[in-house]
């Protein structure tokens, strides 16, 4: 029974560490910053989330203790990690001016936030 | 003098619990935190939970619209899911293709979400999934701009992203 245990902890460790080093992998292999941005929001989340789902077994299964630290690191990892990937693309766009021209149409009267205002609204503030 | 008065015809639960879920999730969190259960824990836990919604509350004056409870645990059961088979194909992406064979795309997000709340859970959710990531929004909050790391189709990258994630929050965000 305990083997089995620290067999499958083992299993997910190594599983986690192989989806870091994925995404280590493609953040030297992807050619520029936008794609490589793909690899650190997704490829490292499994990565982490292995080790928690083991760090957590451990302590339930060998310890005998809840811990519940692990759900909680997850949980500031899924709020923070979208919010840094969407800054460091916005701070890329501001960074390559040159990019604005690939840019799909926003389909509205207005452009992409990161170049464009609200005309109205900054109208009105000075009215 | 104007601004005080309307704010104490605010009524007595209003003032003090101007975000009753974020008290009680702060509560929760809290309790987290100590990862051991203590009566002197829960009170400062408590403490937290009335004090930071208070201080906060000019920043956000609106309670989160959230309608329908049970369908946002379906969601993020869904989220949770995704986010592993994202991890999978993103991982193949990257050892079997050869950079130069992606089809990286930009795509828009044209928006029937209306409250920031709903936009930035959609937002969050296209970061964490299949290979795209949310980058811009629109000045007037109505698109968003998607990166796409291998999309050989762009309206079908959108349809996806419309009928499983949007069409589901619009649901829970009314």
């Amino acid at each position: 029974m305990n083997f089995l245990l620290e067999l499958l902890i083992s299993a997910l460790i190594v599983l986690g560490g192989i989806f870091a080093l994925v995404g280590s992998i493609g953040l030297v292999k992807l050619p520029d910053l936008l794609t490589r941005l793909h690899a650190p929001t997704k490829a490292t989340t499994l990565g982490v989330g292995g080790a928690l789902v083991a760090s957590m077994l451990f302590f339930f299964g060998i310890e005998g203790t809840l811990s519940i630290h692990e759900v909680l690191i997850s949980v500031f990892l899924f709020l923070t990690a979208p919010i840094t990937a969407h800054f460091i693309a916005k701070a890329h766009l501001h960074e390559h001016v040159e990019l604005r021209e690939d840019l799909p149409p926003t389909g509205r009267e207005q452009g992409w936030s990161t170049f464009d205002g609200l005309p109205e609204a900054e109208h009105k503030d000075h009215v | 003098m104007a601004e005080k008065a309307s704010v104490d015809k605010r009524p007595f639960i209003q003032r003090w619990l101007p975000h009753p879920l974020l008290t009680v999730v702060l509560i929760v969190l809290w309790m987290l935190l100590l990862n051991s259960f203590s009566f002197g824990g829960l009170v400062m836990g408590t403490i937290l939970g009335v004090i930071i919604p208070i201080m906060t509350s000019s920043f956000w004056p609106e309670r989160p619209p959230v309608k329908a409870y049970g369908k946002a645990f379906a969601y993020m059961g869904l989220v949770a899911w995704d986010v592993v088979v994202a991890n999978l194909q993103v991982a193949r992406l990257i050892l079997f293709r050869r950079s130069d064979q992606l089809r990286v795309r930009w795509v828009t997000l044209p928006l029937e979400l209306r409250s920031p709340e709903a936009i930035t859970v959609l937002a969050g959710t296209i970061t964490m999934t299949p290979g795209t990531v949310s980058c811009d929004l629109s000045a007037d909050g109505r698109s968003l701009l998607v990166h796409c790391l291998d999309a050989p189709d762009a309206e079908e990258a959108v349809r996806q992203m419309k009928v499983r994630y949007e069409a589901r929050l619009k649901e829970i965000f009314p």
